[in-house]
């Protein structure tokens, strides 16, 4: 399998603390990858790193064969790699439709056209119908329960056609019956071609979910590979269980 | 656009035009153009820091450079009088907002306070290169404009006080043209939270910049047919942060981020601030009273005249609703 995402080397440091130690990993293309490790083991900082919301001290990043220099969150979700936060991140004022017609990536041109098109509003009422929240299209983001916003979020992010979608902790704090649904849609989106990185504390929903699973620790890369290579490593348990 | 606010701009208009023309006590009609340039210069603030959250202190500047740009065309090209000069403005309007684009990606580097202090500093900026580019501006002893003699004297203030209130409306076109467009929806998003608008790809800088121009050109011609009013203007009064203040805080009390909000802001304080000075203005007294307009505002109306008008219809709509419900389910 081809990479579409290669992490070498990837280092920041906060004054004498390293969040992430010279860290490496792939994420081969078509895969649903997971990035697990202890609270604290540099998971979110990888993910700000890669997706150019902190700048990394050392290592290399390259996305689609490509090198990315100086990571920029604006040019890399143009280029088809965008994310979601751990916190969920809406515009609240907006309503749903307009929360996901801001997420397409639009030309200057565009610019002073009408702010929803009836085509956009189609594809975004399509894609809310799929999470199961195309009831609320035109509710105050605001007003959303927080596992809808999580729903609302993953959503928009898929607005922008992206090749690679990196989900931060896309299950925490919501409740059953969301998570199943959450995990039914990267299924799907999986299967027809999207790529994911997900950071992710549910172990059973990693387990049955990723291939290949990376363990953090301590900002550095403990194990990698299948999900049951990894459940049996003795070193993750270590790290999980504080050997 | 809807039915209602239809209504409410053509009531606008309508009530705009007419005012001239049944006070024509040339006191009533200066009143007027006061309050239509405050409502012109708020109207735009609000293009830029309601709709993108960045509050910006330096919109005077502008003000003050589209005030000392029509004065020296004046002086070096001899643009005429009567209304001519009036058709400069865009141009005068387009220059200043051009020239203002490379400080305004300086100053949009840093956020929130930082931003408005930054924007501040331009203020003063302008302010000390008009007392000190004598060549240009003839420093504080100020610079002259042609008294325009063809408007008559009866009815001199009506061509100012029509293109104020042409300047309030092409901004209410503006901001009622964002509100409905894509820009309009990138502007909103970057105000509720620019890094994750970062995330979705929206070219946070590039939509402020637009914002920017767009609120320079309106504010910068506005500062040229005021000075062409006074045929006066020195740089203590074409860059006055006390009119800065007045623009933001008629704002703030009409309601930050909404369409008519800095309209009715102007239209509240202006007249009255006039009246204080007519009545108060022998003493400091009438910055007091000024004040106290302000503060009783803020305290019935906290979010500023039109959002809490709103919530009160809407509440007011809920409960009706509600009653009517409880009413059937009782029968």
């Amino acid at each position: 399998m081809t990479a579409l995402l290669e992490i070498d080397g990837l280092t920041k440091r906060f004054g004498g603390v390293t969040a992430v130690d010279a860290c490496s990993f792939t994420v081969p293309a078509g895969s649903v990858t997971a990035l697990v490790g202890p609270n604290g083991s540099g998971k979110t900082t990888a993910f700000n790193l890669i997706t150019g919301y902190a700048r990394a001290d050392a290592g290399a990043v390259r996305f689609d064969g490509a090198a990315v220099r100086r990571p920029d969150p604006i040019r890399l979700a143009r280029s088809g790699l965008t994310r979601t936060f751990q916190q969920a991140r809406i515009f609240p004022d907006l309503t749903l439709v307009e929360n996901m017609v801001a997420a397409l990536q639009q030309p200057w041109t565009s610019v002073f056209t009408r702010a929803v098109r009836r085509p956009e509003r189609e594809r975004a009422l399509e894609l809310l119908d799929e999470f199961g929240i195309a009831r609320l299209a035109d509710e105050r983001a605001g007003n959303l329960s927080y596992g809808q916003k999580k729903l609302l979020e993953f959503a928009a992010v898929l607005m922008g056609d992206p090749r690679l979608v990196l989900l931060d902790e896309p299950t925490a704090g919501v409740n059953p019956v969301l998570v199943d649904q959450i995990e039914e849609r990267i299924r799907e989106l999986n299967a027809r071609g999207l790529t994911f990185l997900v950071v992710e504390h549910n172990m059973n929903l990693v387990m049955r979910l990723c291939d290949p699973v990376v363990v953090l620790a301590q900002g550095t890369k403990l194990a990698e590979g299948r999900p049951d290579e990894v459940r049996n490593d003795p070193r993750v348990l270590d790290a999980y269980l504080g050997g | 656009m809807t039915r209602n606010g239809l209504l409410r701009g053509g009531a606008f208009v309508a009530a705009g035009i007419a005012f001239p023309l049944l006070f024509n006590a040339a006191w009533l009609v200066n009143i007027g153009i006061l309050t239509l340039m405050y409502a012109a210069l708020a109207v735009s603030w609000n293009l830029f820091s309601g709709f993108t959250g960045y509050i910006t202190l330096g919109q005077v500047a502008f003000f003050g450079l589209g005030a000392y740009s029509l004065g020296i065309t004046f002086e070096h090209f001899g643009i005429g009088s009567g209304y001519n000069p009036f058709y400069v403005l865009p141009i005068v309007g387009a220059c200043v907002a051009f020239a203002s684009l490379p400080v305004a990606w300086i100053a949009l580097r840093t956020r929130a306070m930082t931003f408005a202090i930054v924007t501040l500093t331009l203020l003063f900026i302008v302010q000390q290169l008009a007392f000190n580019l004598h060549s240009l501006t003839h420093g504080s002893s100020g610079l002259m404009l042609p008294t325009p003699t063809t408007f008559g004297v009866d009815n001199y203030d009506r061509p100012f006080y029509y293109a104020m209130l042409g300047l309030v409306l092409l901004a209410l076109l503006i901001c009622w043209g964002i509100l409905r467009s894509k820009l309009g929806l990138m502007l909103l998003s970057i105000r509720e939270d620019e890094e994750k608008a970062r995330g979705l790809g929206i070219r946070v800088t590039g939509t402020k910049l637009v914002a920017w121009w767009l609120h320079v050109f309106v504010t910068a011609m506005v500062g040229g047919v005021w000075a062409y009013y006074l045929t006066f203007i020195y740089p203590e009064s074409s860059v006055d942060p006390l009119v800065m203040i007045g623009a933001v805080l008629m704002t703030f009390l009409g309601g930050r981020g909404t369409l008519w909000g800095p309209v009715v802001g102007a239209l509240v304080l202006v007249p009255a601030q006039q009246y204080m000075l007519i009545h108060l203005g022998g003493s400091q007294l009438y910055l007091v009273g000024y004040a106290a307009v302000f503060m009783v505002v803020l305290l019935v109306l906290p979010r500023g005249i039109i959002p809490s008008i709103r919530d009160g219809v809407v509440r007011t709509r809920e409960r009706q609703r509600t009653r009517g419900g409880a009413a059937k389910a009782a029968v």
